[in-house]
C-alpha cells in the first residue's frame, strides 16, 4: 500500500462505497416492510379475527382502487410533480360512464366515455402544467374541485345505478384472490419494471432530480411528463369504474378525499416529494401497510379518533425516516 | 422483494385458524353515522340498557366522518368479528348494498335504525324509526291547544318552505284543526318560515308578535325554530300570554323550561330506538317473533307494536313530550 498514488487522492473525497447489503437494506421500502411486518403482528395481538388472509384480501379491494392510482402517482412524483385531482376525476369518469349507460349509450361505449373522459383529464391537466408552466399542485387542485363539481353537475343529488351484470368485480376471483388484488399486483410488477427496467424509468428518476440537467442530455421532459399526467387520468378512470362495480352504484361523492390516500401510500412508500427519489414496491409495501393497520384496528374495534392519531403518528414517522434514510445514503 | 411480501401473505394465511366463532350470547352491534353525536349516545343507551336486561353482547362502532361509504369497512369488519344482528343508521341509500347483502348472506340480521336505505328496502331486514309522521300534526294541534285552554290565536313557525316533513305535518295540522269540533275555537293565522336559520326564525317570531296581538301560540315543529321562538318570547317576558311549543331537542330547550318560558314540548325518544331494535333483533333470532308485515309482538315499556310495511317499525305511536318534570332524564 503506498501514499499518493491519483487512485487514492481521488477517493479521498468521495464518501466510501456502501457495502452490499447496505445498499440493498437501508432504504425506505425496508422500513415500510419492517412496519408492515409491525402491524400484522400489532393486527393479530388486537383481535383474533384478523389474522384471516380471506378478510384481508377482501378489506385491501375497499382500498385497491386508491392504491392503482397511487402506484402512477408514485410516477408522476418522482418525475417532480404532483397530481391531486386523481380521486375527483374517478369520480367524473364513473358518473360519465354511468350517466352513458343510463341513457341508453350500450355498455361497451359507456365505458369509453368513461375511459375516454380520464385521459381527457389527465390530458387537460398535463396541458396546464407543462405548455402554461404553471405548478402542478395549483392546477391540481384546482382541477380536483372542478371535476368534483362537474360530477355533481351530471349526477346530481342521485345515484346512478349500474347494471346487474357490471356489479362486483370484488367478487371475482383469480386463484382465490380478488380480481382488484390481481389487477393491483399485476400493475406493480408492470410499473415496478417499467421505471427500474427501461430507458422511460430512468429518464423519470432523472427529470425528478434535476430537470434542466435532463433537458440538456436531450431528454424529452415535457412528452414524458404529459405521458405520466395522461396515464394519471386514465388510471384513475379505470380505478372509478371498478368503484361503481364494487358499489353498484355512482354518485358524485364516490372516491372523495381520496386523494390524501393516494399520496400517503406514496409518502409511506418512501417517494420522496421533491422528486427524483421513490419506487413502486415502496407503494406498493404501503398500500398494504395502509390496509393492515386500518383493518386491523377497525376489526378489534379500535376508537376512530386513535385510528387516526395512529395513521398520523405512522407517516410522520416514516417521513422522518426516508429523509434521515435519504440524508446518509445519497449525499 | 415482491416475492418477499408474497411470501409475508402466505405466511398469514398458514397461521390463520379460521374464525371459529362462539354462538351465543347474541351479537349485537350499531353502526352510526359518525362519532361525537350524542344523538347516537341516546340510541347506544337504548341497546345497552336493553342488551343488559336481554343477555346480548352490544358494541357501537362509528367512522370518523359521515362519509357515503365510510362505513363500508366497519360493516365488514363486524362481519369478519362473527356478530349475529347489524344495526345501523346508513349513511348512503344505496353505496352501502352490497356489503349489506354480503352480511344477508352470512345469515346476520340487518336492521336500520333512525334512517332507512330507502328504495333499497331488500337489503336490510326491517327498519326501525322513531315515530309515524302521519300522527306528528295531530299531536302537535293537540299539544298546543292543550297549552292555551283550546281558544284563541295559533300560528306556525315552520323550517323552509320545501322541507318535505315538516309540511306533511302542517297539513296534518290544517286537517286537524279543520275537521276535529275538539279545536273549533283556535284560529290559525300565519304560517311562517324561519328557514331552520336562528336569525331568520327569531325575525319570523317577531314579526308574529308585531302582526297578531292577540296571538296566543306557536307550533314550531323544527328544532332551530322552537329555540328561536322561545328565545324572543323570553327576552320579551311574554311567557304567560304567548306560548311556544313544537318539537325541540331537550338539551337545547332546558333552560328555557326551568325558567317557564316554554311549558311543554314534543320529539321522540332516540333511546327507545335502541330498546325496540334489540327486543326486536333477539326475539327475531329466538323465533319468538316472526319478521312479517302486519305482525305485532310486545316490547318491554313499549307496550305492542306492529310491523308495518316495508318492514318499518315505529317505536311510540305518539310523540313523547317533554316538560319541567321530565326533562332531567334526556340528555340529547
Amino acid at each position: 500500500m503506498t501514499t499518493g498514488t491519483p487512485q487514492i487522492a481521488v477517493t479521498r473525497d468521495a464518501a466510501p462505497p456502501r457495502p452490499g447489503w447496505h445498499v440493498a437494506l437501508v432504504r425506505p421500502e425496508a422500513m415500510t416492510l419492517v412496519l408492515l411486518i409491525i402491524g400484522i403482528f400489532a393486527g393479530s395481538q388486537l383481535s383474533e379475527f384478523f389474522l384471516d388472509i380471506n378478510y384481508i384480501l377482501k378489506s385491501f379491494t375497499i382500498s385497491a382502487e386508491f392504491a392503482i392510482v397511487a402506484l402512477v402517482l408514485t410516477m408522476v412524483i418522482i418525475a417532480g410533480e404532483i397530481d391531486l385531482s386523481p380521486a375527483a376525476s374517478m369520480a367524473l369518469s364513473a358518473c360519465l360512464f354511468a350517466w352513458a349507460q343510463d341513457a341508453g349509450l350500450g355498455m361497451p361505449l359507456a365505458i369509453a366515455v368513461g375511459l375516454g373522459a380520464g385521459l381527457l383529464m389527465g390530458l387537460f391537466n398535463g396541458v396546464m402544467v407543462i405548455a402554461l408552466q404553471l405548478p402542478s399542485i395549483i392546477v391540481t387542485i384546482g382541477t380536483l374541485i372542478l371535476y368534483r363539481g362537474l360530477a355533481q353537475v351530471i349526477a346530481g343529488d342521485k345515484s346512478i345505478r349500474v347494471p346487474d351484470w357490471f356489479i362486483g368485480i370484488d367478487k371475482i376471483m383469480v386463484a382465490g384472490i380478488p380480481l382488484p388484488v390481481v389487477i393491483f399486483v399485476v400493475l406493480s410488477l408492470l410499473l415496478g419494471l417499467v421505471l427500474g427496467m427501461t430507458i422511460f424509468g430512468r429518464q423519470i428518476y432523472l427529470i425528478g432530480t434535476n430537470e434542466e440537467a435532463a433537458k440538456h442530455v436531450g431528454i424529452r421532459t415535457r412528452r414524458i411528463k404529459m405521458t405520466l399526467f395522461i396515464m394519471m387520468g386514465l388510471a384513475s378512470a379505470v380505478a372509478g369504474l371498478m368503484t361503481a362495480s364494487r358499489l353498484g352504484s355512482v354518485r358524485y361523492d364516490l372516491g372523495l378525499g381520496g386523494e390524501l390516500q393516494m399520496v400517503l401510500m406514496a409518502m409511506l412508500g418512501g417517494t420522496y416529494i421533491f422528486g427524483g427519489r421513490g419506487t413502486i414496491l415502496g407503494t406498493f409495501l404501503a398500500a398494504w401497510l395502509l390496509v393492515i393497520v386500518s383493518t386491523g384496528m377497525i376489526v378489534a374495534n379500535v376508537l376512530p379518533a386513535w385510528q387516526l392519531c395512529v395513521l398520523g403518528v405512522l407517516l410522520i414517522v416514516s417521513i422522518i425516516a426516508t429523509n434521515f434514510i435519504y440524508s446518509r445514503t445519497q449525499r | 422483494m415482491l416475492k418477499k411480501s408474497m411470501l409475508l401473505g402466505l405466511a398469514t394465511s398458514l397461521v390463520l385458524g379460521g374464525a371459529a366463532l362462539a354462538q351465543d350470547p347474541l351479537k349485537i352491534v350499531y353502526i352510526g353515522k359518525n362519532t361525537g353525536n350524542p344523538y347516537f349516545d341516546s340510541i347506544t343507551g337504548g341497546f345497552v340498557d336493553a342488551c343488559a336486561s336481554l343477555g346480548c353482547e352490544f358494541e357501537f362502532v362509528a367512522p370518523a366522518t359521515a362519509e357515503a361509504t365510510s362505513q363500508i369497512p366497519f360493516i365488514e369488519a363486524q362481519i369478519q368479528r362473527g356478530v349475529n344482528v347489524i344495526a345501523i343508521a346508513p349513511n348512503s341509500p344505496d353505496a352501502l348494498n352490497q356489503v349489506l347483502e354480503d352480511a344477508k348472506s352470512k345469515g346476520i340480521l340487518v336492521l336500520t335504525v333512525n334512517g332507512d336505505v330507502t328504495g333499497n328496502e331488500d337489503k336490510r331486514d326491517a327498519s326501525i324509526l322513531p315515530v309515524n309522521f302521519d300522527i306528528v300534526g295531530r299531536d302537535q294541534v293537540e299539544m298546543v291547544g292543550s297549552l292555551i285552554g283550546y281558544e284563541g290565536e295559533i300560528a306556525i313557525l315552520s323550517a323552509t318552505t320545501e322541507a318535505p316533513d315538516q309540511n306533511k305535518w302542517i297539513v296534518g295540522m290544517n286537517e286537524t284543526l279543520k275537521s276535529d269540533p275538539k279545536y273549533a275555537k283556535m284560529t290559525l293565522v300565519a304560517t311562517v318560515y324561519g328557514d331552520d336559520q336562528p336569525e331568520k326564525s327569531t325575525a319570523e317570531m317577531e314579526a308574529l308578535l308585531a302582526n297578531f296581538p292577540n296571538l296566543r301560540g306557536v307550533i314550531a315543529p323544527t328544532t332551530v325554530g322552537i329555540a328561536a321562538a322561545a328565545q324572543v318570547v323570553q327576552s320579551r317576558g311574554l311567557a304567560e300570554t304567548v306560548k311556544v311549543t313544537g318539537l325541540g331537542l331537550p338539551s337545547e330547550m332546558r333552560d328555557f323550561v326551568k325558567d317557564g318560558t316554554v311549558t311543554a314540548f314534543q320529539l321522540w325518544s332516540p333511546y327507545n330506538q335502541g330498546w325496540l331494535a334489540a327486543h326486536f333483533a333477539k326475539g327475531v333470532l329466538e323465533g319468538t317473533i316472526k319478521n312479517e308485515v302486519g305482525g305485532t309482538f310486545e316490547v318491554p315499556n313499549l307496550g305492542t307494536i306492529t310491523i308495518n310495511a316495508n318492514n318499518m317499525i315505529n317505536t311510540q305511536a305518539e310523540l313523547t313530550t317533554f316538560n319541567a318534570e321530565n326533562i332531567d332524564n334526556f340528555d340529547f
